[in-house]
């Protein structure tokens, strides 16, 4: 029953995964998994305690109801390069190191950013890590600590990217390293960069800190290549514009930059026509979670604009005042969004030492109630 | 820092990204010029430089094993020079320098199965979570969702020019959502909808009664009246969340038979005109039906169908809903709205309409 169930996911158009198990060989999973579908209910059960020595993160605990098929199914947690570029050489040699202590199978890449191999048991974790690591493969963050981070491919080939990405990303794994494998915070911290607005790597939606590449001068048109886009496209983009700011008559188009909130609708709308500007930095956003408490949080304004070059020392320092005051105050489990949120948004920028500024909200409060600090009043 | 250790090498980081950018891109790093979508699944990108570098983007299943890693990569040796990258959305990427490339790679990885596609105003990936594969808070099985949801929408992912903009579609297993489904265009969830059993023994074995009580975000967890090294739930204020069932083995709240689905639209990441936008509940449950799931392709379909008929040019999901009102797009749909729609959580006041302004459907 459940063998049947597995060969209709193994039909249609789209690559199925269960193929790919079943290619790897890995026949424990296939009749775990199979017995989930036939019974409409996961076989899985929580996790013990596993890992390899001196990390307290990067793996996660696996083990089923079915012990006599498959009792664990542990997965590492890999911290991929930036922006996810590889060599076929690199990709081989994790194969091979793959197929001598795991399953064969692969997720390229999980949702918390990380190369992920899937299915390995208890035994075989430390061997296997420390092939890995002999090549330069580290593992990622697990638990309450400071997450593997994402990171768009940005100046790699993206005319937007207004950051470097990749090496911003790469810069925050090295000094984060060793938070990256000791949980210590009250809960997860991510940290997501995409060079531009469009946040290709959704910093805005998942990002304890999202930092968005953005610039505060002029965007540059080319009148000439302008021509090369249809009049409906042009005229659409001097319609939607969010901020009414753009102006397109006797076949020349205006932005009156001073409106303009920096959305990139246009750009992306026209990208041999307009660009962004010179003056380029990033906007620093706070606290999204998808799945809070009291709800789920897109990440707010806490900085916004930041210069961004390395050796990034105020991206830094402010990662570590965030994560200080958050160390201080936070609850178990408690998101830094969520945190702030529980404290006050004004009280925290007070402690952290941020001056507030009228980009951080919509618009003031509509209610009476708030607080003056000691010395504020005599 | 690295660290040499009596176990072996410890915290070494992440090999650097340099030497794994193909040449055209190492030698125009930060410096391109545009891109154009030359057709489904191949970017164009030209450099300041005058060089050009085509992007060639292929689905892959959420699970890959090592031999098609290798089959993919012998791919990669003869076009892409050795060099491939992968995308937040389980999806690989080659590059070729010249369009004949391009069909030869096109030609192959199809060949083996691998659909080419997925850019410009397409069905991006669809992000879906390990469901039933590999977690046990799993509701719902998010793999064979996304797989019955890629056949039924599949020629949206190989083509770029048949929906108004791009469409997001993520899928997680539980409410703890893996997965951007809180700000996709479509985003399906798996539910509980009864309050956990609690196993008395396992509780007490395995679970910190103090910790149970403080992690409820409803309160509905207090010790259990003449046994308090166990617990005991309040049914009516339960709201299924699984929060407790994620830290205590003790507390399983996995029913199958009344498991199931819920399906959000209209949420979106980037800071384009009105900025990002959460997913809204529209179906608040559908049946786990495996392997096919026909309710949730066919509700699917129906919102797909809604946003191809009534979306403006260039606009998300969620941008054409807010425009016309959501009281349309109920009427428009015809799905059912259902007291379960009306947040009554801690920021519902600001969903509540004020004013008399709105459309009588
Ligand atoms: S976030 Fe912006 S810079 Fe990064 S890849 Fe996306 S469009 Fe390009
Ligand atoms: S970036 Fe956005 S706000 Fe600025 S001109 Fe373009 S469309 Fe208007
Ligand atoms: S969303 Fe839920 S089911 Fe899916 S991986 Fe996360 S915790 Fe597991
Ligand atoms: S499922 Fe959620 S609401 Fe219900 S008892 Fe557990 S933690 Fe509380």
């Amino acid at each position: 029953m459940s063998e049947e169930i597995l060969k209709e996911l193994e039909k249609g158009k789209w690559p199925s995964y269960v193929t790919e198990i079943r290619k790897a060989g890995y026949e424990g999973l296939l009749k775990v998994y199979g017995k989930a579908l036939e019974d409409k209910m996961t076989h899985f059960i929580h996790g013990g305690m596993v890992g390899v020595k001196g990390y307290d993160a990067g793996v996660i605990g696996r083990m089923t109801d079915m012990p006599d098929v498959m009792k664990t199914s542990h997965l590492l947690r890999v911290i991929p390069p930036a922006g996810w570029f590889y060599t076929t050489e690199a990709l081989r040699k994790i194969c091979d190191i793959w197929d001598k202590y795991g399953s064969g199978v692969i997720n390229f890449h999980g949702a918390t950013a990380n190369l992920q191999l899937v299915g390995i048991e208890t035994e075989k974790i430390e061997d296997c890590f420390n092939e890995l690591v002999k090549l330069g493969w580290d593992l990622g963050g697990s638990g309450p600590d400071f997450r593997t981070p994402a990171a768009c491919l940005g100046p790699a080939y993206c005319e937007f990217a207004m950051i470097d990405t990749l090496d911003i990303y790469h810069e925050i794994v090295m000094s984060y390293i060793e938070d990256i494998h000791l949980p210590m915070h009250p809960y997860k911290f991510k940290v997501k960069i995409s060079g531009c607005p469009n946040d290709c790597v959704a910093g805005a939606a998942r990002a304890d800190l999202a930092i968005i590449g953005t610039w505060r001068d002029n965007i540059k048109i080319d009148q000439e290549k302008l021509k090369e886009y249809p009049e409906e496209v042009i005229k659409m983009a001097v319609e939607r514009c969010p901020t009414q700011c753009m102006k397109y008559e006797n076949g020349k188009l205006e932005i009156n930059d001073e409106e303009c909130n920096k959305c990139m609708y246009c750009i992306n709308l026209m990208p041999k026509a307009l660009r962004v500007g010179d003056d380029r930095g990033a906007t620093i956003l706070i606290g999204a979670r998808a799945r809070g408490r009291i709800g789920s949080f897109l990440g707010w304004v806490l900085i916004p604009f930041m210069k961004l070059e390395k050796p990034y020392k105020e991206l830094k320092d402010l990662m570590k005042k965030l994560l200080d005051w958050w160390d201080e105050v936070g609850n178990p489990k408690e998101r830094i969004g969520e945190t702030i949120y529980r404290i006050g948004m004004g009280k925290f920028l007070r402690d952290v030492g941020i001056e507030p500024v009228p980009q951080m909200i919509y618009r003031p409060r509509a209610n009476p109630f708030w607080y003056y600090w000691p010395g504020e009043v005599e | 820092m690295v660290e040499e250790t009596p176990w072996g090498l410890r915290n070494v980081g992440v090999p650097h990204y340099e030497q794994f950018l193909h040449p055209v891109i190492k030698k125009n790093y930060g410096k391109w010029a545009y891109h154009e979508h030359v057709k489904p699944g191949v970017i164009k990108h030209v450099a300041e430089s005058g060089d050009v570098l085509y992007t060639i983007r292929v689905g892959l299943p959420k699970y890959v094993s090592t031999q098609t890693v290798r089959e993919l990569c012998d791919i990669a040796d003869k076009y892409s020079q050795g060099y491939i990258k992968f995308t937040s959305r389980h999806s690989a990427t080659f590059f070729a320098t010249d369009e004949e490339t391009v069909d030869k790679i096109i030609q192959e990885v199809e060949s083996k199965g691998f659909p080419v596609g997925g850019t410009d105003h397409s069905l991006k990936s669809i992000i879906n979570c390990v469901g039933w594969t590999h977690c046990h808070t799993a509701a719902t099985d998010s793999p064979s969702i996304a797989k019955a949801l890629y056949e039924a929408l599949y020629d949206y992912f190989k083509s770029y020019d048949k929906l108004p903009e791009r469409l997001k579609i993520a899928v997680s297993g539980c409410l703890n959502m893996c997965g951007a489904t809180h700000a996709s265009d479509i985003a399906i969830i798996g539910v509980h909808r009864k309050a956990p059993r609690v196993i008395d023994e396992d509780v007490k074995a395995f679970c910190s009664v103090p910790a149970l009580v403080k992690i409820c975000p409803k309160y509905a967890i207090r010790p259990k009246k003449g046994d308090p090294r166990s617990v005991e739930i309040d049914e009516e204020k339960c709201m299924y969340c699984g929060i407790c069932y994620g830290e205590c083995p003790g507390l399983p709240i996995h029913d199958p038979k009344n498991d199931g689905v819920s399906i959000w639209v209209g949420g979106k990441v980037p800071s384009t005109k009105k900025g990002p936008m959460n997913s809204r509940l529209v179906i608040p449950y559908l049946p786990n039906n495996p392997p096919h799931w026909p309710e949730v392709v066919d509700a699917v379909k129906k919102i797909v169908d809604f946003y191809v008929k009534y979306a403006e040019p260039d606009e998300r999901l969620g941008e054409t809903i807010e425009r016309i009102g959501w009281e349309k797009f109920f009427k428009l749909t015809g799905i059912p709205f259902t007291d379960k729609h009306i947040d009554d959580y801690v920021f519902s006041y600001m969903e509540f309409r004020k004013g008399v302004t709105f459309k009588h459907t």
